[in-house]
């Protein structure tokens, strides 16, 4: 029977395919007393032997699509299933205990398990115990004849649908198979969400039942325009929302005409429009796109897509691959931002109440030079083969900045002693997202090279709403007049000191937003390379003198509908 | 019985990769080979065992082959060790 399941557009485009399910089956199961030792053995042998054989063709496609490096996991995982010492422990607790091969195997990796996790001064022994867990998974679903989801086998077109998708799910996936996400967490700025628009792959997230409601298989088509999910679709459902697709298809590629075309507003004034990326290999997209520069190369997932911490030359190759790909172009690129809900294995951080309240971002960097200092020398030494531009995220004083900016000075130093070369001149800005930063911009104005505002994070402390709680979804207001006046304080204290504004959130690609962005003079916008063309189409259309005076109306209205509204109609005035 | 000493010099130590390459080598074997950490001696053969030692940096260790082909079982190890910057 045919059902709909709203929630929330989190990537543009229309997909129509059957459903792979992403999700732990149940592995639950009963402790038993048996009588035959050698028949439980048995068991546990070919239960054993069939998880090496799924590992080993895993890591052959791994291998192909990932590159080996990645694959290497699996080499690991492998290993241990076939470790003597685990596999006669269990055989053992069967022999003396008399219990069934689950409880054995429970209770053998448990141990093993406990012993890594309680070695708290190793990062390296934590991760090991999270492996442990991962192939015990892998071994109990053959004891109990159940399917573990093997995202890197998936050789035909599918929707996933997940719960949530972890960084290290998409990894896996193979982006020619995989037709749209659908996911019963997350919103339009959870990870789920900004690794869909990056892949450009149509996604609805957040519909809370997604997995509830669809089985294996079941035809779905994902509506990425409209937050949309059909399960069992009529033929004329597919009919409709297959033209819905290709209308999308249609209207995208009239935007991508103004690929080569400059970011100029009806009056002539000229604005840069950029790109989010997350890693280099999302250059292309940006070029594709008609990027004129990367706004935000989170650095982060450098290391979220690393099994250990990636080194100086790791990183290095990193940025230099983003400059040269680039050609030229500034890339803008953003200091670690682990923390909030941004986790490592391998970097332990301290369980907090309000993660996004508190050991994060640059607060970690200057905690943990350790941490920081390479990660400035490889951008340092990268900024030989390109343009690139460092920020600092979380910037909340005048002093975090200055010993941010102490410590990259120092670096620079170092590197020049030795004779590396590194560019003339860098641009060495700061994010602005903390509400306590935007009230001094005009101090922070005076050191940093420029500021990007970070829309999602600065909503969210400026409303005191936690963005991925969807009890107080309704406070993510970015039109609310208490919004805009921060965002216009940033942008005229940076002009008043002759440096640049951008804004690497969300809100730099939307629709009603970009009017007003506009007449309050914001120089340069960095959204998904999906939402650029799109972005640069609408700006062609409007000029900076009725958008400033479009400004003036918002900034003195009440509500984030207000405002919605008065942008609306502007906009319908138009035409 | 063959052993011989190691001093670890790679900055990780005898962690995730470096270990699953020493196990690999060993298993190729039918000796018994103990890897010895100190006053600890656990089974080379065994991942989770060599884990469990956390070797670091600049540890010095003994691995010892015991049986038919146990001096082809410590030239391989030695290789591997040097190969992959372990040891000196």
């Amino acid at each position: 029977m045919t059902q709909k399941l709203s929630g929330i557009a989190a990537s543009n485009g229309v997909a129509v395919a059957p459903a792979y399910m992403l999700v732990d089956p149940d592995l639950t199961f009963d402790k038993k007393t048996i009588s035959d030792a050698d028949a439980e053995k048995a068991r546990l042998h070919s239960a054993l032997d069939a998880s090496i054989k799924e590992l080993q063709q895993i890591k052959a496609v791994a291998e192909k699509s990932l590159g080996s490096e990645e694959a290497e996991v699996f080499e690991a995982h492998i290993t241990i299933l076939q470790d003597p010492e685990m596999i006669g422990q269990i055989e053992g607790k069967i022999d003396s205990d008399k219990v069934n091969a689950e409880e054995a195997l429970k209770e053998i990796t448990d141990n093993f398990i406990a012993i890594f996790e309680g070695m708290t001064d190793n990062a390296y022994m934590q991760e090991r115990a999270a492996d442990v867990r991962d192939v015990t998974k892998r071994v109990m679903s053959h004891l109990l004849g159940k399917n573990l989801p093997n995202p890197a086998l998936i050789n035909s077109e599918v929707v996933i649908v997940a719960h949530d998708l972890t960084p290290s799910d998409t990894a896996q996936l193979n982006r020619k198979f995989v037709k749209g996400f659908i996911t019963d967490l997350g919103g339009r700025t959870s990870h789920s969400a900004i690794m869909s628009r990056t892949l450009e792959i149509p996604a609805v997230v957040g519909t809370e039942d997604a997995t509830a409601n669809i089985k294996q298989g079941d035809k779905v088509i994902v509506d990425g325009l409209d937050g949309i999910g059909i399960v069992d679709p009529s033929d004329e459902d597919v009919t409709t929302y297959t033209k819905k697709g290709d209308d999308f298809a249609k209207q995208k590629a009239e935007w991508d005409k103004l690929k080569d075309e400059a970011s100029v507003s009806k009056d002539g004034k000229n604005f840069t429009i950029a790109a989010n990326i997350g890693t280099p290999d999302d250059v292309a997209a940006v070029n594709d796109n008609g990027g004129e520069a990367v706004g935000l190369f989170r650095s982060e997932f450098l290391y979220m897509d690393s099994a250990e911490l990636p080194d100086e030359e790791k990183q290095f190759q990193a940025y230099k691959k983003a400059a040269e790909d680039m050609h030229g172009k500034q890339v803008v690129v953003r200091t670690m931002d682990i923390g909030g809900d941004k986790h490592l294995d391998y970097l332990p951080l301290p369980e907090e109440m309000n993660p996004f309240l508190g050991y994060r971002a640059i607060r970690i960097s200057l905690k943990q030079p350790d941490l920081f200092r390479p990660q400035l020398r490889a951008l340092l030494r990268a900024s030989a083969f390109g343009n690139i531009a460092i920020m600092f995220p979380m910037i909340g004083t005048v002093d975090e900045f200055k010993r941010a900016r102490a410590i990259y000075d120092e670096e620079r130093q170092n590197l020049i002693n030795d004779g590396v070369k590194v560019a003339d001149h860098i641009d060495v800005g700061m994010m602005m997202e903390v509400p306590a930063a935007v009230l001094i911009a005009d101090k922070l104005a005076k050191y940093a090279d420029f500021f990007s505002i970070g829309t999602n994070d600065l909503i969210q402390y400026t409303f005191a709403a936690d963005r991925g709680n969807e009890h107080v979804s309704y406070l993510y207001q970015p039109y609310n007049p208490s919004l805009l006046r921060l965002i216009k304080k940033v942008i005229d204290s940076a002009h008043a000191e002759g440096k640049w504004a951008g804004m690497c959130g969300e809100m730099a690609g939307d629709q009603v937003a970009v009017p007003l962005l506009m007449g309050m003079g914001l120089d340069e916008y960095s959204m998904s390379a999906t939402s650029m063309l799109q972005t640069r189409s609408l700006m062609k259309k409007l000029d900076t003198k009725s958008t400033s005076d479009l400004v003036d109306k918002a900034l003195d209205a009440e509500t984030n509908e207000d405002v919605a509204d008065m942008v609306k109609q502007f906009m319908a005035d138009l035409k | 019985m063959e052993s011989k000493d190691f001093h670890i010099i790679a900055d990780t130590g005898l962690h995730a990769r470096p270990a699953t390459l020493l196990v690999q080598t060993a298993s190729k074997f039918s000796s018994e080979i103990n890897l010895a950490y100190d006053g600890k001696s656990v089974n080379l053969k065994s991942i989770m065992g060599v884990m469990s030692l956390g070797v670091g940096k600049d540890a010095d260790v003994t691995i010892s082959a015991d049986g038919a082909d146990e001096k082809d079982a410590i030239s391989a190890i030695t290789d591997t060790m040097t190969k992959e910057g372990l040891s000196d």
